[in-house]
């Protein structure tokens, strides 16, 4: 094991998925020269050249089809968005093209290829640039929709979803990239559409995924100094979900939060309900509670924006009213 | 890397000079088979045997068959919704075509894909796509993919006119001119997107002319004269395929039948006059005047060819009305691909 950041994390699988497959490559806007904005491309121009490493004019559309075309025949291409903002611009072709050829063509094109990308609020970038549109593309079929939380989790995930034989949707945290945490030196890959539990408790299950994964630890471990022990289940991939995971520790507890950064109307965390009602009806001991942005752009102002988020506070006091428990 | 000498050219393609009587006779026969087809196609629509969208190739012809004359077997095909006559030129079988088109498990996208999405590995047909502008960077993408793996293959990309006018097209054209990538863009420029004639929807009519915003080799041609589209696409498929650069090939044709099947031919956007000026110069007739007045066919050569594809096209029929709906555990295949690695 080492520690490494979210990053560094990142930037290993690449680098490791495009020594051993020729047909990996990386494109996007400032991943070359410039090492990536987030310089999750770190060292990866100086390594494998232009061909592979491709800076890319500012054209999310184009670069995007770019990407699709060259996997329909036979190229694994690994696009970066400067963030999933700016990816709005090419849902295009992540959606009609992407996810639609292998159906279209009944069975004959399938799409080897990875959208990456920051999703979700950072800090005071406001409207434009503090969104988490994973509930967008997880609506899709032909998609597979990965959010990884941890470092471990983002390698071994990122790897998967470059071996995968389909479209994947993967969504990194712009707050996540600096934090650290325990990787394996070895080789090793995490399966899509594998929930993990981070931490077990049998009072209550929070349900969660990505960044939201770390704030969930947080409030399962400051929850148990006053004797509340929680599942928190890390779903870490969205599509396709692994419900067993979810049902199994509902099943255990009988209480649920669904923790997401997203907005609550149409949100992930509305599907997590309808499987929990569905498949633990007669296990519920209280309605479930959902945890989420507030239902309104993110504002600039440092107050209103905490105001907007999800947050350690918030979630403890749900898992408290899910249990009736004073706040 | 250094840049090869471009050569811009913006002067019409020469004409019928470079192909031989065999040659001809293949163009002919492939602009007859699908004006067969698209009418069987019409026949079909009204019958129900065929639904959703369909637009046919009809007064286009020349289009589809002088431009694939230009490919080898192992380049890529890329097209719009209107991909009937391109398919039926690059040699998709016509009973896997009407197939599809009927709805059928025989069909070339298996009954899910239909007119506007047919597909075939086997001769990299690499399908009709159905959002305006947004097959163009796959287009260029596909390019990407020959020059990524230092081949010598060429990928040609079908539009209509009003792809222009779209960001994916300026998007994918900048890359292209300035990747150097081994791509044909090819404009049907039938007059018309939908009902919106070209002078209504783009600043420049000319329209090869925007290839100049991307430093790009560009030509206009004649898409009536099946053997100047045939050399117009051979240049541009020679300076991809041996210089990786890009064309912009605005090929003027004109549409026969309405935008798509529910929509009247003329009347309203057009005039029925304006169309049977253009129907004077049908594709077909064409050729076959100058093939006639070279001797290389008679009234009876003709008759006898229009025979034959016509039972092709009957065939193709017959084969769709007999095979089986899609069998509905069909239904949820081909949605992912299970991952071998
Ligand atoms: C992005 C998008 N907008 C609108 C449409 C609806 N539509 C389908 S075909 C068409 C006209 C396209 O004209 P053109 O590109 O000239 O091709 P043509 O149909 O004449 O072959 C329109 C507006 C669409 N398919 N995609």
């Amino acid at each position: 094991m080492s520690t490494v950041t979210y990053r560094d994390a990142l930037n290993q699988a690449l680098k490791e998925e495009m020594q051993r497959d020729d047909r990996v490559f990386l494109m996007g806007e400032e991943v070359g020269v410039y090492q990536g904005a987030y310089k999750v491309s770190k060292g990866l121009l100086q390594e494998f050249g232009e061909m592979r490493v491709v800076d890319t004019p500012i054209t999310e559309l184009g670069f995007a089809g770019i990407g699709v075309g060259a996997a329909m025949v036979g190229l694994r291409p690994v696009i970066e968005f400067m963030t999933w903002n700016f990816a709005l611009l090419a849902i295009d072709q992540v959606v009609n093209a992407a996810a639609k050829l292998l159906y279209m063509s009944g069975g004959q094109f399938n799409i080897p290829i990875v959208f990456r990308g920051p999703n979700g609020a950072a800090l005071q970038l406001s409207a434009q640039h503090s969104q988490a549109f994973e509930s967008w593309l997880a609506h899709i079929p032909g998609l597979k929709v990965v959010s990884p939380g941890t470092p471990r989790d983002a390698k071994g995930l990122l790897k998967s979803a470059i071996r995968d034989d389909n479209p994947v949707v993967f969504f990194e945290g712009e707050m996540l990239y600096n934090t650290k945490g325990d990787v394996p030196d070895e080789e090793y890959v995490i399966p899509i559409g594998q929930a993990e539990l981070k931490r077990e408790g049998d009072h209550c299950t929070i349900v969660t995924y990505g960044k939201s994964a770390l704030m969930a630890v947080q409030v399962a471990d400051q929850l148990e100094k006053d004797g509340i022990r929680v599942d928190v289940v890390d779903l870490r991939t969205i599509r396709p979900m692994d419900v067993a995971a979810i049902t199994a520790s509902v099943r255990k507890t009988n209480r649920a939060v669904v923790l997401e950064e997203g907005w609550e109307v149409c949100g992930v965390g509305a599907q997590i309900v309808d499987h929990i009602q569905r498949d633990c009806f007669d296990d519920l001991d209280a309605p479930v509670i959902r945890v989420h942005q507030a239902d309104v752009p993110m504002p600039y102002a440092k107050n209103l924006e905490r105001a907007a988020k999800p947050d350690v506070a918030k979630t403890i006091a749900a898992v408290k009213k899910v249990m009736y428990l004073p706040d | 890397m250094a840049q090869a000498k471009i050569k811009k050219k913006a002067e019409p393609a020469a004409g019928s000079e470079g192909t031989t009587a065999e040659e001809r006779q293949v163009l002919l026969r492939s602009m007859l088979l699908q004006r067969r087809f698209e009418e069987r196609c019409a026949e079909a629509y009204a019958l129900g045997r065929i639904g959703g969208f369909c637009h046919l190739y009809i007064g286009q012809e020349a289009v589809g068959a002088g431009a694939m004359a230009a490919l080898r077997a192992d380049d890529y095909i890329i097209t719009t919704y209107r991909d009937h006559g391109q398919a039926l030129a690059r040699g998709l079988s016509p009973r896997a075509i009407m197939a599809e088109l009927f709805g059928r498990s025989d069909g070339c996208a298996r009954g899910k894909g239909g007119s506007m999405h047919l597909f075939d590995r086997s001769l990299n047909f690499l399908g009709g796509h159905g959002i305006v502008g947004g097959h163009v960077p796959l287009g260029a993408g596909v390019g990407f993919a020959i020059k990524y793996r230092g081949g010598d293959q060429v990928c040609l990309c079908f539009m209509g006119e009003s792809v222009v006018n779209t960001g994916a097209f300026h998007e994918a054209l900048n890359m292209a001119s300035l990747w150097k990538l081994p791509v044909v863009f090819l404009i049907e420029n039938n007059r018309y997107g939908m009902g919106t004639a070209l002078e209504r929807a783009s600043s420049i009519h000319d329209i090869y002319l925007r290839a100049a915003s991307y430093d790009m080799p560009r030509a206009y041609v004649d898409g009536q004269d099946v053997l100047a589209v045939r050399s117009a696409t051979l240049e541009a498929v020679r300076r991809a395929r041996t210089e990786s650069t890009p064309t912009l090939l605005e090929v003027r044709t004109y549409r026969f039948m309405g935008h798509s099947m529910s929509d009247a031919v003329s009347g309203t956007y057009r005039t029925k006059a304006e169309l049977e000026e253009h129907m004077k110069r049908d594709p077909i007739m064409v050729l076959r005047i100058q093939m006639q007045e070279a001797g290389e066919i008679d009234d009876a050569g003709m008759a006898k060819l229009d025979e034959d594809v016509k039972a092709i096209v009957q065939d193709a029929w017959d084969f769709a009305e007999a095979s089986p709906e899609p069998p509905l555990e069909s239904l949820h295949e081909d949605v992912l691909v299970e991952t071998s690695t």
